[in-house]
């Protein structure tokens, strides 16, 4: 059970959170200039390091708000807030 | 190979057990191989099995980076089953038990098959419908599935006393799975291993290959381990959790993510329940071992993960769900926990397939693939020796991406 | 009954004034105020204790903690409990224990004829064997032999369980002279310091020796430190209780097993410190030679604690086998206990002249080995040898204390995913580097001497304080009469000509030497392949005791060094956990909270059946009236609603308000049909997909103003389409202008529908105007219904006319019980689920988890309309295209008239090709008795199946199959001519 720094309500437990996977790069404002393939690949691949990645949680238990932080996937330390809401 | 049965036991109990033969060799690693397979878990193992027994392809090395059997293989809660919904699972894994049931004969080695059943405690309607159209599903292709009554259900698992009228989620009934078995998880591996070894497959243990190499003309020509380079005419990728982490190393994406999966054993106890119990509702499941102890399986960790270990949170609602439905276990002590990295599909179906990569071939996403090894292992094989997909596995394959064609498999629970 | 003939008449931590009365094996025996039920016995001259695991052989009490290896027993009464090691159970009036093995009774167990076959049955031998028929032939039998105790018949009927989660900086586990210590000095310096400790008291090791620290007796000053502890306010104390997880970001799980408190069975703390000092001590290890396993062989530091802290004497006559110095005060302990030592047997070349002076008078044979104990059911006598001339020896003896050496107890520290490293001095791996913020201090860290073990507790317990930010406070290392180092020549098995086949390196499991070396021989020469292989290590102990003997043995006979072997994983729990304790007092209704409308209580008293129906909502399924069945219930319900007038309670539904300048832009994005051209005041149906081109949700959004909706979502899916709404928005489009609330549970509404619905809202009390020209279909009106508030929605989910009044909760009861009065004379009828399943199902409208299963897109179902071709991009737009851009045969929705119009097929049956065995073409996604049609109806997803119209299908049941004519996929009013007007 992590605590995470919401940046916005400050430390809680993980129970408070939805995890919402890698962060990924913004949804590309018309699609249909992707080709199938590009657009495929940006559908069902995803980061899945075995170390740190960036990821996104949804606070649902708090403020609703999203916010991406950096964790290792092995060891499951929080590494970085850094980037911490989407503007 | 030497034999097992009673009488060789007899035999050898005169000696002292001093005649006894390595169950698998450790030759010295050669520098090339017709196949390489990376991985030697349960369907890593498989596979070598059946390249050589049913292809005759036997210049072939098992490479793993730590000891044999020592993946997901070593760490599942060993429920063997075949009530999936869709017709592109269902007859895979009719295969896959049917080859299971056969198989502490064929290995000669005693997996310690058990068909022992499965039954499903169903707590909401959506569910029992969901379960009743894989009952007719399966009808179709030779598997079993029969609903049954509350009062029926309890008699047969007396220690389910949780779930009455007047509880959160009561029981509406069951499903039972006569086909589900469980076996000895290790002895698996250690069956296909031996039996691989006599028929001339290699078993590199303590060999970790740190990455893929590939020719010019763009197809695999083998990898680097840690003893050095290894050339191949065809690779297949088996490691369930790190199947990514050394596709990437030849630049190959696979539409895979690993989490972390949880079991635990209870503490040994007097025979108590003799069937498999799945909770689908909860989200919990268990079995009682021979030795007597509890083995349960819960839900995942909901964030991408590589740790063998366990989340409090999620071990507790775990936990929680088991006692839900058998207060009685609250003075029933947790012995040992575990977890282990699993990787699954975008579609939650598993990959069985050839890779935009020529000579490389894939098996993952399996979410808990102990049930599928010999399927898994007899249709590899097929497809490494032929080129093409063998039937049972032609849904597996990546191919069904290509137009976004998931299978949506709702049955890939991880047991 | 003569009673405690082995108790000592002086000493001890016991109350000899208070007398207890227990039971064991059915009979009575008494003990003291502060035994342990293994110390009644041994007080009672109790040896035989229990069988073993495999060959049934005697066991006695090996340890005196947790660390026992042997002797486990079962409560009874309220106590029931499965296996709890003998050495942990704390004697209470009227205790009743028996063990879990040995039948018919410990003295005569049938199955010790085991013992007489061990030779056909070593490690593994089940895996060459049981082949013929099949393993599952044997099983039953076998698995009555396994397992341990029985599992307790019923949860606990007294007392509950709880958890908790506690912060600190300061954590220390183990309350021994380095914990202690540690916990003083981080406490003095005003860091938040928890203390926990698995004993019944502080101390330790120190309970069970007669040091003297600051010239005190050890039990007088662990008073004065925990005194000094108890009088701050930043200190928490627990005994009892056991640390058995360490997880990650310093989290660390303990469970307190006697809280004192009422009715409070166990405590679990989730304790997330900043810094977690482990001071758990050392764990000593037995030795390994032949018939290390009769009652009578102990450890020695069990025995120093049967004497020094229970005042009992576990034999009259000792033999002490050691391989390092620890095992010779004890022998000064037993003495002054009125033990008569006959020999120390030491494998080395010599004890250090300080034990040699230690030992007085005792014989000392050094460079000998034990190579065997003799005796049926206790000991009675030890072989002993030379390791120079191998000459054997016979010792009588009713005892043998064993000490193998210490092992640092690194479960915790290796569990936090730190590292260990093998020690040659030790002979014992010790903690390496910690990867989380934690130390180890004292035996713990390898640490044996009691005066350094001190001064490292206040050290490191000052780091530590330091390291959170608090300043140093001194604190003097207490004095104490120094020793001499730690000394140890590793022994992992004796060298003898004794067989092997009874050495025990696991006793829990009975694994012996032999199987050892029969795993390597065979191929099982990893660690981990020797465990799984014997299963040595995987007992309730977990190998506490003699874990670290197999890895030797594997050293020994592989020529491998210990450091290369390593250990097997340590896992959590350090020691087994109830589950009742991990789950805490979370169970029964608080796993999963009911969500309740405001009218449950009204449907339940009007004879509603509840059904789950989704998001933890729960929704009347039918209101059963006397002598219907459920078929008459549900036709009538919908028959209601077709002919005149019903009511149904739709709050559960997802409802989210949606306002903001870029509101219309999310909507349209959100949504694969067109919203940006609606009207203020006015409705649309709404199909939402997933990026990957699934179906994610259906409903009706609603204009109330500029940039102002009203959402509505399915009730299953609320949170769902929530996460997706506010993902999009924030991750994706984070500068776009809207705020979302979720209102799904501060409106509530009553669906009033059917051909007089209008008829009877006009009686209401109300300024709406109902009527079909101000009020058509699809439109919104705010306005009052008898006096509250109200927004009205006229949608149809039923086929029939319907108004939707929607309320805030807090009037919902209100307006309920209102139409009621009003119309219960005109025959309102409330409906459930069931009814309304065959409404929509007559009607051909979807229901998710019915008609979209995943796989189906809105095409495929018939509704092309439903994909805006004017919008240049929605979500899933681009991926349903992809998935089309190849012609391949898709299911599509149709509708099923069986040949046999009363014949109703299961919901999710196959449709096959002429109904043969094979693969599917498609499925009943729903079936229903329809009251329109007075037949059963059915809908399916069924491969090409517009085009099929008119043909025949065939569902395949078991043993069955059922002829149907392929229809539209709708049976009623097909023009919704009922629902528009």
């Amino acid at each position: 059970m992590l605590v995470i720094h919401c940046p916005f309500c400050g430390p809680r437990n993980e129970s408070e959170f939805i995890n919402g996977g890698p962060a990924r790069e913004k949804r590309a404002d018309n699609p249909n200039a992707y080709a199938d393939a590009d657009w495929i690949d940006y559908l069902i691949e995803a980061p899945n390091p075995l170390g740190p990645v960036t990821e996104k949680w949804w606070h649902v238990m708090g403020c609703s708000m999203w916010f991406s932080i950096q964790r290792n996937t092995l060891t499951h330390e929080i590494l970085d807030y850094a980037n911490k809401t989407h503007d | 190979m030497q034999n097992y049965s009673v009488f060789s036991l007899a035999r050898n109990a005169l000696s002292n057990h001093q005649n006894w033969r390595q169950a698998w060799r450790s030759p010295p690693l050669k520098k090339h191989y017709d196949v390489l397979i990376i991985g030697a878990g349960g369907h890593g193992l498989a596979t070598a099995y059946y390249l050589a027994k049913n292809h005759g392809i036997q210049n072939v090395a098992v490479l793993e980076k730590g000891w044999l059997g020592g993946g997901n293989i070593a760490r599942n809660t060993v429920t063997i089953r075949s009530n999936y919904m869709r017709d592109e699972s269902i007859p895979f894994y009719v295969k896959s038990l049917e080859l299971y049931e056969k198989l502490s004969q064929e290995l000669n080695y005693n997996l310690m098959y058990s068909k022992r059943g499965m039954i499903d405690v169903v707590q909401t309607y959506p569910k029992l419908r969901e379960l009743k159209r894989r009952m007719l599903a399966m009808h179709l292709h030779g598997s079993t599935y029969e609903p049954i009554g509350v009062s029926e259900l309890r008699r047969r698992i007396s220690p389910l006393t949780g779930g009455d009228l007047e509880s959160r989620l009561p029981i509406i009934g069951g499903m039972v799975h006569t086909d589900a078995a469980v076996c000895r998880h290790d002895a698996v591996a250690w069956g296909y291993a031996r039996g691989a070894d006599d028929r001339g497959v290699e078993i590199h243990q303590n060999t970790g290959v740190q990455k893929l190499l590939r020719g010019s003309d763009g197809s695999i020509t083998g990898v680097v381990t840690d003893r050095g380079k290894i050339t191949a005419n065809k690779v297949a990728l088996s490691v369930s959790g790190h199947t990514t982490t050394v596709a990437e190393t030849i630049g190959l994406r696979l539409p895979l993510r690993t989490f972390n999966l949880t079991a635990f054993v209870s503490e040994p106890l007097k025979p108590l329940i003799d069937v498999i119990v799945n909770c689908p509702d909860l989200g919990v499941y268990l079995s009682q071992s021979d030795k007597g102890e509890l083995v349960i399986g819960g839900a995942p960790d909901s964030g991408q993960s590589f740790r063998r270990d366990i989340k409090q949170n999620v071990f507790e609602e775990s936990v929680r769900s088991m006692l839900e439905l058998f207060p009685s276990f609250k003075r029933v002590k947790l012995l040992r926990q575990w977890g282990g990295a699993l990787d699954i599909a975008h579609d939650a179906t598993p990959i069985i397939s050839k890779t935009d990569i020529p000579g490389l071939f894939v098996s993952a996403g399996w979410w808990g693939g102990f049930k599928a090894i010999p399927a898994g292992g007899l249709t590899l094989a097929h497809l490494i020796a032929n080129n093409e997909q063998h039937p049972l596995s032609e849904p597996f394959s990546l191919k069904r991406f290509d137009h976004l064609d998931f299978v949506l498999e709702p049955a890939t629970t991880a047991h | 009954m003569t009673s405690q003939l082995r108790r000592l008449a002086s000493g001890g931590d016991i109350d000899r004034s208070k007398i207890i009365r227990y039971e064991f094996n059915g009979t009575r025996y008494q003990g003291y105020e502060g035994d342990t039920l293994a110390s009644a016995l041994i007080a009672n001259g109790v040896s035989l204790t229990a069988r073993s695991f495999k060959y049934h052989r005697p066991r006695g009490i090996m340890g005196a903690g947790s660390e026992e290896p042997a002797s486990f027993v079962e409560l009874l009464d309220d106590d029931a409990s499965s296996s709890q090691p003998i050495t942990t159970v704390l004697l209470r009036e009227g205790l009743r224990a028996k063990s879990v093995s040995g039948w018919p009774s410990l003295k005569y167990d049938l199955l010790s004829i085991n013992q007489l076959i061990t030779r056909c049955i070593p490690a593994g031998f089940y895996y060459k064997t049981f082949k013929w028929p099949n393993w599952h032939f044997f099983e039953p039998s076998i698995r009555r032999i396994a397992g341990l105790a029985n599992a307790p018949k019923q949860a606990p009927t007294k007392g509950q369980y709880e958890s908790r989660n506690w912060f600190c900086d300061v954590l220390i586990i183990g309350a021994g002279p380095a914990g202690l210590t540690s916990a003083l000095t981080a406490a003095r310096s005003g860091a938040r310091t928890i203390l926990v400790d698995d004993g019944t008291n502080p101390g330790g090791g120190l309970l069970n020796r007669t040091d003297k620290v600051n010239d005190k007796n050890t039990s007088d000053w662990i008073t004065s430190i925990t005194d000094e502890l108890d009088s701050l306010s930043n200190v928490l104390r627990l005994q009892e209780s056991i640390a058995w997880a360490y997880r990650e970001q310093n989290l660390v799980v303990v469970t307190e097993r006697q809280p004192a408190a009422e009715l409070l069975l166990q405590r679990t703390w989730r304790i997330r410190a900043r810094q977690v000092i482990l001071a758990c001590g050392a764990i000593e290890r037995t030795l390994v030679f032949a018939n290390n396993d009769r009652p009578g062989v102990m450890l020695a530091s069990a025995v120093q604690a049967y004497v020094n802290r229970y005042a009992v004497l576990p034999g009259k006559r000792a033999v002490i086998f050691t391989n390092n110095d620890s095992a010779y005060p004890v022998a000064v302990d037993m003495i002054a206990a009125g033990i008569e030592i006959a020999s120390i047997i030491d494998s080395r070349t010599g004890p250090s002249n300080a034990m040699r002076e230690l030992a007085g008078d005792i014989e000392i044979l050094t460079n000998h080995i034990v190579a065997s104990t003799l005796g049926r059911q206790r000991v009675r006598a030890v072989v002993v040898q030379s390791n120079e001339t191998g000459n054997p020896r016979s010792i009588p003896c009713d005892l043998l204390c064993v000490s193998g050496g210490w092992n640092p107890t690194i479960h915790l520290f290796s569990q936090s995913r730190s590292t260990l490293r093998y020690n040659d001095d030790l002979a014992a791996f010790i903690p390496h580097e910690a990867v989380q913020a934690c130390e180890c201090v004292g035996a713990a860290a390898g640490e044996f001497e009691l005066g350094q073990i001190l001064a490292d507790g206040i050290k490191v317990g000052a780091r530590a304080a330091s390291d959170c930010g608090f300043k140093r406070v001194e604190t003097s290392v207490p004095s104490t009469a120094s020793s001499a180092p730690y000394s140890i020549e590793p022994l992992w098995q004796v060298n003898s000509s004794e067989t092997s086949a009874n050495a025990f390196v696991d006793i829990q499991n009975d694994v012996t030497l032999n199987d050892v070396h029969l795993a390597i021989r065979e191929g099982f020469g990893a660690i981990e392949h020797v465990k799984r292989y014997t299963t040595g290590g995987m007992g309730i102990d977990q190998g506490k005791t003699g874990g670290i003997n197999i890895v030797g043995a594997v050293a020994n006979r592989s020529n491998v060094a210990l450091r290369d072997i390593g250990t097997t994983t340590y896992r959590s729990p350090f020691a087994p956990i109830e589950f009742g304790a991990i789950a805490g007092g979370r169970e029964n209704s608080a796993l999963l909270p009911y969500r309740h409308t405001p009218m449950t209580q009204w449907n339940k008293d009007f004879g509603a059946t509840m059904y789950e129906s989704g998001a933890r909502w729960r929704r009347p399924g039918y209101y059963a009236k006397n002598g219907e069945t459920f078929q008459e219930t549900v036709n009538r319900e919908a028959l209601a609603t077709r002919t005149n007038l019903a009511v149904y309670d739709g709050s559960p539904l997802g409802k989210f308000d949606i306002c903001g300048p870029d509101a219309t832009k999310l909507i349209d994005i959100l949504y694969t049909n067109l919203f940006s051209n609606l009207k203020v005041g006015t409705g649309r149906y709404g199909m939402m997909l997933t990026e990957d081109g699934r179906i994610l949700d259906d409903g009706v959004t609603v204009k109330l103003g500029e940039n102002h909706y009203l959402m509505s979502t399915s009730t299953a899916n609320a949170e769902v389409v929530h996460r997706h709404i506010q993902h999009f928005l924030q991750i994706e489009r984070p500068k776009w202008n809207v705020w979302i609330t979720p209102i799904t549970t501060q409106w509530s509404n009553a669906t009033v529908c059917g051909p007089n619905a209008r008829e009877f809202l006009s009686r209401v009390e109300s300024d709406i105007d109902f009527s079909a020209d101000e009020f058509p279909f699809m439109a919104m009106r705010e306005g009052t219904i008898e006096g509250i508030e109200a927004r009205v929605f006229r949608v149809s989910f039923t086929g029939e006319l319907s108004f939707e009044i929607n309320v805030q909760s807090r009037f919902a009861l209100k307006l309920w019980e209102r139409l009621f009065e009003l119309g219960e004379p005109l025959g309102l009828t409330p409906i459930g689920s069931e009814a309304n399943h065959v409404l929509r199902v007559e009607k051909g409208f979807l229901s998710l988890g019915h008609e979209v299963d995943g796989t189906a897109d809105p095409y495929d179902l018939g509704m092309s309309w439903i994909m805006s071709k004017k919008k240049v991009d929605y979500i899933g737009k681009r991926a349903v295209e992809i998935r089309r851009s190849v012609e391949s045969p898709r299911r599509e929705l149709v509708g099923l008239l069986t040949d046999d119009p009363s014949r109703l097929v299961t919901e999710g049956a196959p449709l096959t090709p002429s109904g043969r065995l094979e693969a599917s073409e498609g499925f009943v996604t729903a079936s229903v008795w329809s009251v329109a049609s007075s037949r059963s109806v059915a809908l399916a997803l069924l491969t090409n199946g517009r085009s099929r119209i008119g043909q025949t299908a065939h569902i395949r049941l078991k043993g069955e199959i059922v002829p149907a004519t392929i229809t539209q996929p709708c049976f009623y009013d097909a023009d919704s001519l009922r629902m528009k007007n």
